[in-house]
């Protein structure tokens, strides 16, 4: 589908904003730098390092929001895609799925060497990986959804990243408990998270953009 | 109006707290088209988007029969991609070859050009292209000529006269004088409240 095609040429390959490349590499420099901030303690490190790539990977899912909506509404695209009978519901789901692609499944990638940074151990790496597989959706649902709400704003982009954190805090207890639990309950609970912000994101986002149009 | 591809009845429409005009009525058949006169601000924008229905009437009902193409002042073509590319991907959704177009629009040079690139003029065109390709029945434009040189003026003039003539509709708002045979005006500071 051309809609589909466009995002993914645009988010994951991204001109300007660097694409795909660019949130991975502030993940991988963030998993980097925290064991330089809290010294070489191996324990310390394994026991907390996982919960910093789970910010890590919060961080860089909201790097690239002010570029995901705004433009479009901008540019006028959203109402030619009306007048040709695309609804925004549906744009903003070809979004969703779109902006997860560019960011998802290279930080699942990005999360080994970074899990080697951190001194993870097999067990904790792999909760980590089936974690950001079932958190991260979530997290590309809740940035479109944020992104549509304050395109048109001024400030819009660090507005957007002040609306993400504390909305996404149930994705992120759930899915960084999972590993001090070393449970499957946890990874069950990211992933009921990441489906209610999926649900709600098509139908909250489509209405957020047919309201700035005015 | 019986056989009306076009047409409003007692339409009013209000911008903030301000009411830019009311009781305002409309009738388009096949082939015809109408210009919306008056100066700026008045609501011809408004009543164009109206029309195409993004934005609600504050009363009154519209009825439009077919697709609609709008065409405004802003191109819907991604700035930073080449203009080739932009313009391919509404073929993609319209599904329909537009290289004729573009050789009459004198686009084909600059197609390897990223559209942020592009003059005012130059973009407008490729809209025209854009809406060319769509196809759609009713176009509605939205300042046509801005930014085109006499040239191109006369080219948007030609183009519009050739949709109508082969059954298309057009709306035109525009402060500027627009030739079209047969072209009706309506002045809507005869509805301003």
């Amino acid at each position: 589908m051309a809609l589909l095609r466009r995002d993914l040429a645009r988010l994951l390959l991204g001109g300007r904003g660097g694409g795909a490349l660019l949130p991975v590499l502030f993940f991988l420099s963030v998993s980097m730098l925290y064991p330089f901030a809290v010294g070489p303690d191996a324990p310390l490190l394994a026991k907390t390092g996982g919960g910093v790539i789970w910010v890590a990977a919060l961080l860089a899912a909201i790097l690239p929001l002010d570029r995901l909506v705004e433009p479009d509404i901008e540019q006028g695209l959203f109402d030619q895609w009306v007048l040709r009978g695309i609804s925004e519901e549906l744009v903003i789901a070809v979004r969703v799925f779109a902006h997860w692609l560019s960011f998802g499944p290279p930080l699942m990638l990005a999360a080994l060497p970074a899990a080697a940074l951190l001194g993870l151990d097999g067990h904790s790496l792999r909760i980590v990986e089936i974690g950001l597989l079932a958190g991260t959706p979530g997290l590309a649902a809740l940035g479109v959804t944020v992104a549509a709400l304050t395109s048109g704003l001024r400030g819009g982009a660090a507005l957007s990243g002040l609306l993400v954190i504390p909305m996404a805090i149930p994705v992120l207890i759930f899915g960084a408990g999972s590993l001090g639990t070393g449970g499957e309950s946890g990874l069950a609970l990211t992933a009921a998270a990441s489906l209610v912000l999926i649900a709600i994101a098509p139908f909250a986002g489509g209405a957020a953009v047919r309201a700035s149009r005015g | 109006m019986q056989g009306a591809v076009v047409s409003a009845t007692d339409l009013a429409c209000r911008r903030g707290d301000r009411l830019l005009f009311a009781g305002l009525s409309l009738a388009l058949g096949k082939g015809e088209a109408m210009q919306i006169a008056g100066h700026n601000g008045i609501g011809k924008s408004s009543l164009l988007r109206i029309l195409a229905g993004l934005a609600p009437a504050f009363e009154g009902t519209i009825a439009v029969d077919g697709a609609v193409g709008l065409l405004d002042e802003r191109p819907a073509l991604d700035p930073a991609l080449p203009l080739g590319r932009a313009l391919a991907f509404w073929q993609r959704l319209d599904g329909a070859g537009g290289e004729d177009h573009l050789r009459r629009l004198g686009l084909t040079t600059l197609l390897d050009v990223p559209v942020r690139y592009l003059s005012t003029g130059q973009k407008k065109r490729a809209a025209f292209a854009r809406l060319l390709g769509q196809g759609a029945k009713v176009w509605l434009l939205d300042e046509p000529l801005n930014g085109l040189d006499g040239h191109a003026v006369e080219l948007a003039e030609a183009i519009t006269a050739e949709h109508c003539a082969s059954g298309g509709v057009a709306v035109i708002a525009s402060h500027q004088p627009f030739r079209l045979p047969g072209l009706r005006t309506l002045h809507l500071s005869e509805f301003t409240a």
